[in-house]
C-alpha cells in the first residue's frame, strides 16, 4: 500500500484545499478573504470559549450542572444559548447579503458561489438552528411549569433531542472551516443538489445537519405532546391550560407528523448521492417533483410549527400586561387547532409554477387563504384583550405591538401570494423574500424575544435591563421595516431573489435602503447582547427571587425564581383557568401544605453527550467519505444505548425535609415582603411579589 | 378476569402488576405517538413507490413481473405473521403467568422467525442484485429499495432489541423495567407486521396483478 491509497482511506476526500485559508492564499479575492475570515472567527470563538472555560475551571460545573443534566429547565436554557449563538451568524450573513445587493449593480464583492452559500446557510440556520431551538428552548422551560409538572415525560429523551439539534448546528459551523456548505438554498432541491451537478461535500453537509437535527425535533415533539397529555397537575383540564401550552400542544402534534417528511426527503436525497439511487435524478426514471412535495409537506407545517408558540407567547404577554384574562380563550384554542390542521393542506402553494393543473392550484390557493381566517380571529382576540385592560407598555408589549401591526401586513401579502395568478407574477422575486421575512421576523422572532424578556426573570432570578430592552425592540422593529419593505417594491419591479448582482440601475436606491436597514438589524443584534451584558452586570438591583415580578396569571409564576430543580414543592391543585391569578384573587396563593413528600428526580446522564459527539463524528465521516469514522461512531452510539439500557438506577431522591426547608424559607420571604404596585414594576423594589391589581371595573 | 383501569391502548399489564402498570401510561402512550410518526415515514415511502411505477420510472429496466417472487414473499408473510402470534403469546404470558420460561420461550421463537424472515428477504434482494436490478438501475427500483429494505431495517432493529431484552430478562428477571420495555417492543413488532401486510399487498400482490 502506498500513501496514495492509505490517506483517502483515513481522511476520505478531505484535502488541503478543503481549508478555506488555502484558497484565500492561492486565489486572493474579497470573497475568499471573507470566507477565510469567517473560518478564523469560528476558530477564534471556539478557542476563546475553551480558554475561558479552562481558565475559570468551569469544566466540572459545566459537565455536572449542564451537559449531563436532564432537568428540562437547564435543557431549555441550553437550547436558547445555542439559538442565540447561531442567530449571531445568521444575522451577520443576512446583513452581508444585503450589503452585497446594496453594491451589487454590475458586480459587488462576493463571488456568485459564495453568495449562494450565504443564502443557503442563512436560511438553513435561521429555520433549523435559530427558530427551532429557540422555540424548543422556551417550550422546554415554560410548558412543564405552566401545567404544574416536575419535568417532561421523558427527560433523557429530551437531552438526546438537544444533542441531535446541537449536532446539526455543529456540522453547519464546521462547514465554515472544512470545505463548503451547499449552494442549493435551504430547501436543497434536486437535481441541482444531486451528485451529477454537485459532487462536492456541500449538499452532504446540508443533508446530515438538517436530517440529524430533524430527528431531534421529531423526538421533542413526541416528548412535548406526551408531557401535555399525561403530566398535567390535578384539576388542569385541557380547557384550563394556559394558551401557550395549547399552542405547544398543536406545535408538538405538527412536529410528530411534519418532521417525518423531512426525514424522508433528506434520507432519499442521501440515498441518491451515496448509493446511486434514482429518486430524483434526471436520468433513469427519477422524479424530482417527489422531492419538492416531500420537502414542503414538511416545510409548510414547519412555519406554523414556528409561529404557533409565538402566538402563545403573545397571548400570555398581552394578557399579563393588560392585567386581564385573555379575551376569547375558546376561540383562540379553536383557531390554533384549525391552523394546525390547515397547515397540512397548503404545501403546494410553495410551487404553484411547477406544472400542476390550474384546478389543483386553485384548491391549494383557497386552502391557503383559509388560514387567514383563524389568524384574523386571533388578532382580534389580542386586541380585545387589551381593550379596557390596564396596559403597561413593557418591553414585551412593544414587541407585541410591533407584531400586531407588522404581522398583519405580512399575512395580507401571504393572502396575495396564495392567489396562483399573483404567485405566477411574483414568485422567485424579492416580493416573496419580503413576505416570509415579514411573517417570520415580526411573528416568530418578536414573539421569542418577547418571551425571552418575559420569562428571563423566572429562569435567572433577575430582570433584564428595561432601557436597553426598549432600545433593542425599537431597533428590531425599525430595522425590520427599513430592510424588508423595500424588498416588496423591488420584487414587484421584477428583481429576482437570490441574485448576487443586477444590471438594472433602478433597483439600486432601494437595495441601498435595504442595506441601511440591515445595519439597523445588526445594531439590534448588538443591542440585544449589550442588554444581556448590562443586565448581568447590574443584576443586584433587579433581583426577583420571590418569583412573580409581572403579576403573572399562570402557574410558572407561583414558584421561586429560579425554580428549584423539582419545580413545585407540592404539585398544585388547579381550580380554574389562569390558575395562579385565581389563587391570588381568592387569597389562597402561597400556602404552606400540610405535608411534604420526597421527590424523585432523574439523575444526570452522559448519554446525550455521547450522542452529540458521536453524531458530529458520524456526520463528518459521512460528509467526507471517512467510512471507518462513520461506522465507528454509529456503532459507538448504538452500543452506548445498549449499555445504558442495563442501568437500573436512574433516579435520585430529594428528601422531604429538604423540600420542606427550602419551601418554608421562600414562604417566609414572601410573607415578609411588601407587595409592589405596577408603577414600581421596573424598580429595584420589585423583588417578585407583584400586587394583584385588577383592571378598572367597566362602567 | 379482574377489572382494572386501562392506562393506554393495547394490551395493559393490569393492576396486579402494581407500579409497572402505573408507569406504563406515559411510556406506552409515548411509544404509540412514536409509532404514528414512524408510520408517516412508511406512508411517504409507500406514496413514493406508488408514484414511481410504469415505464417512465422503470426506465427500460425490469419491472415487477420480472423481479418479484410471490412464493418467497408469501413465505416471508407467514413467518412474520407467525412471529407476531408468538410475541402475542409472550405478552399474554407476561401478563397472566408467573415465571420467566412462558415469556422467554415464545420470545426466542419470535426471534428465530424474525431472523428467518430477514434471511429470506436478503436472499430475494441478492437475487435481484444478481440480475442487475439494484437501486441504481431505475427510479422504480430505487423506490422499491427505499421501501422494502426500510421495513427490513426495522425488523433488524427489532431483532437486536429482542436480543437485548432476552439478555435483560437473564440479568434482571421480569422486573418492572423489563416488562415495560417488552410492552413497547410488542407494539413495535406488531406494527412491523402491519407494515408488511401493506408491502405484501401494495408491492407484491398489486405488482404482480397489475
Amino acid at each position: 500500500m502506498t500513501p496514495d491509497t492509505i490517506l483517502p482511506m483515513i481522511f476520505g476526500r478531505i484535502g488541503l484545499d478543503s481549508l478555506p485559508f488555502v484558497p484565500a492564499i492561492l486565489n486572493p479575492s474579497t470573497s475568499e478573504f471573507i470566507a477565510a475570515g469567517a473560518a478564523g472567527v469560528v476558530f477564534l470563538g471556539a478557542f476563546i470559549v475553551l480558554g475561558v472555560v479552562t481558565w475559570f475551571g468551569w469544566w466540572g460545573p459545566l459537565w455536572r450542572d449542564w451537559l449531563t443534566s436532564t432537568d428540562h429547565k437547564r435543557i431549555g436554557i441550553m437550547y436558547i444559548v445555542l439559538a442565540l449563538v447561531m442567530m449571531a451568524r445568521g444575522v451577520i450573513e443576512g446583513a452581508l447579503m444585503r450589503v452585497q445587493q446594496g453594491v451589487g449593480l454590475d458586480g459587488g464583492f462576493l463571488s456568485d458561489g459564495h453568495f449562494s452559500e450565504l443564502f443557503s446557510t442563512h436560511g438553513t440556520i435561521m429555520i433549523f438552528f435559530v427558530a427551532m431551538p429557540f422555540i424548543s428552548g422556551v417550550i422546554n422551560y415554560v410548558m412543564p411549569l405552566q401545567i404544574g409538572a416536575r419535568d417532561v415525560s421523558f427527560p433523557v429523551l429530551n437531552q438526546i433531542s438537544l444533542a441531535l439539534t446541537a449536532v446539526g448546528a455543529a456540522l453547519i459551523m464546521i462547514s465554515l472551516i472544512l470545505g463548503k456548505f451547499s449552494t442549493g438554498g435551504w430547501p436543497a432541491y434536486p437535481p441541482y443538489t444531486g451528485l451529477a451537478f454537485n459532487p462536492g461535500p456541500g449538499p452532504d453537509y446540508w443533508i446530515w445537519s438538517v436530517g440529524i437535527a430533524g430527528l431531534g425535533s421529531t423526538l421533542s415533539g413526541i416528548n412535548f405532546a406526551v408531557t401535555i397529555y399525561k403530566e398535567r397537575a390535578p384539576g388542569m383540564t385541557l380547557f384550563r391550560m394556559p394558551l401557550f401550552t395549547w399552542t405547544v400542544l398543536c406545535t408538538a402534534i405538527i412536529m410528530v407528523f411534519a418532521m417525518p417528511p423531512l426525514t424522508v426527503a433528506t434520507a432519499t436525497l442521501a440515498l441518491d448521492r451515496y448509493l446511486d439511487f434514482h429518486f430524483y435524478t434526471n436520468d433513469l426514471g427519477g422524479n424530482m417533483m417527489n422531492y419538492v412535495n416531500l420537502f414542503w409537506l414538511f416545510g409548510h407545517p414547519e412555519v406554523y410549527l414556528l409561529i404557533l408558540p409565538a402566538y402563545g407567547i403573545f397571548s400570555e404577554v398581552i394578557a399579563t400586561y393588560s392585567g386581564k384574562r385573555l379575551y376569547g380563550y375558546m376561540s383562540l384554542v379553536v383557531a390554533t387547532m384549525s391552523i394546525s390542521v390547515l397547515s397540512f393542506t397548503v404545501w403546494l402553494h410553495h410551487f404553484f409554477t411547477m406544472g400542476q393543473s390550474a384546478n389543483v392550484n386553485i384548491a391549494f390557493g383557497i386552502a391557503s387563504m383559509f388560514i387567514a381566517v383563524p389568524t384574523g380571529v386571533k388578532v382580534y382576540d389580542w386586541m380585545a384583550t387589551m381593550y379596557r385592560g390596564r396596559i403597561r407598555f413593557s418591553v414585551p408589549m412593544v414587541y407585541a405591538t410591533g407584531f400586531l401591526m407588522l404581522f398583519v401586513i405580512g399575512g395580507l401579502t401571504g393572502v396575495m401570494l396564495a392567489n396562483p395568478t399573483i404567485s405566477f407574477q411574483v414568485h422567485n422575486t424579492l416580493f416573496l423574500v419580503a413576505h416570509f421575512h415579514n411573517v417570520i421576523i415580526p411573528g416568530v422572532l418578536f414573539g421569542l424575544l418577547a418571551g425571552y424578556h418575559y420569562w428571563f426573570p423566572k429562569a435567572f432570578g433577575f430582570r433584564l435591563n428595561t432601557r436597553w430592552g426598549y432600545i433593542t425592540a425599537v431597533l428590531w422593529i425599525v430595522g425590520f421595516c427599513v430592510t424588508f419593505f423595500p424588498l416588496y417594491v423591488l420584487g414587484l419591479m421584477g428583481m429576482p431573489r437570490r441574485s448576487v448582482s443586477f444590471t438594472d440601475p433602478s433597483f439600486e436606491p432601494l437595495t441601498l435602503i435595504a442595506m441601511g436597514g440591515a445595519m439597523l438589524v445588526l445594531m439590534a443584534l448588538s443591542s440585544l447582547m449589550i442588554q444581556l451584558w448590562i443586565s448581568v452586570r447590574d443584576r443586584a438591583t433587579a433581583q426577583v427571587p420571590l418569583g412573580d415580578p409581572w403579576n403573572g396569571r399562570t402557574l410558572e409564576w407561583s414558584i421561586p425564581s429560579p425554580p428549584p430543580e423539582y419545580n413545585f414543592a407540592v404539585i398544585p391543585q388547579v381550580w380554574s383557568r389562569d390558575a395562579f391569578a385565581a389563587d391570588k384573587e381568592a387569597g389562597i396563593a402561597y400556602q404552606e401544605p400540610e405535608t411534604y413528600d420526597a421527590i424523585a428526580v432523574p439523575s444526570n446522564t452522559s448519554i446525550g453527550m455521547v450522542v452529540c459527539i458521536g453524531g458530529v463524528l458520524l456526520g463528518l465521516g459521512m460528509v467526507w467519505y471517512m467510512w471507518w469514522l462513520a461506522a465507528v461512531s454509529f456503532l459507538g452510539i448504538v452500543g452506548a444505548f445498549i449499555v445504558r439500557s442495563f442501568q437500573t438506577d436512574t433516579h435520585r431522591i430529594i428528601p422531604a425535609a429538604q423540600v420542606a426547608r427550602d419551601h418554608r424559607v421562600w414562604l417566609a420571604q414572601i410573607a415578609a415582603s411588601p407587595e409592589v404596585t405596577r408603577a414600581q414594576e421596573c424598580s429595584p423594589a420589585n423583588r417578585g411579589r407583584a400586587m394583584n391589581e385588577r383592571p378598572e371595573p367597566s362602567l | 378476569m379482574t377489572q382494572f383501569e386501562r392506562k393506554h391502548p393495547g394490551l395493559n399489564l393490569g393492576s396486579h402488576h402494581g407500579a409497572a402498570h402505573d408507569q406504563a401510561e406515559a411510556l406506552v402512550f409515548g411509544f404509540w405517538v412514536f409509532l404514528m410518526s414512524d408510520l408517516i415515514i412508511f406512508g411517504l415511502m409507500f406514496a413514493t413507490y406508488i408514484t414511481m411505477q410504469g415505464p417512465m420510472a422503470e426506465a427500460g429496466g425490469p419491472g415487477p413481473a420480472q423481479l418479484y417472487d410471490l412464493r418467497s414473499a408469501w413465505i416471508q408473510t407467514l413467518l412474520l405473521l407467525t412471529s407476531s402470534l408468538t410475541f402475542g403469546l409472550a405478552s399474554l404470558a407476561m401478563r397472566h403467568k408467573h415465571g420467566v420460561a412462558p415469556v422467554v420461550v415464545p420470545l426466542v421463537v419470535t426471534l428465530g422467525l424474525g431472523l428467518t424472515f430477514l434471511g429470506f428477504e436478503l436472499h430475494d434482494f441478492q437475487g435481484m442484485l444478481a440480475q442487475g436490478a439494484g437501486p441504481g438501475r431505475s427510479g422504480f427500483l430505487s423506490a422499491f429499495f427505499g421501501l422494502v429494505p426500510l421495513h427490513g431495517l426495522h425488523v433488524t432493529a427489532g431483532c437486536i432489541w429482542l436480543m437485548v431484552m432476552l439478555a435483560q430478562i437473564a440479568v434482571f428477571g421480569l422486573s418492572d423495567m423489563v416488562k415495560l420495555r417488552l410492552l413497547r417492543l410488542g407494539l413495535f413488532w406488531h406494527f412491523l407486521d402491519i407494515i408488511w401486510i401493506g408491502i405484501f399487498s401494495i408491492v407484491y400482490l398489486a405488482g404482480l396483478t397489475g
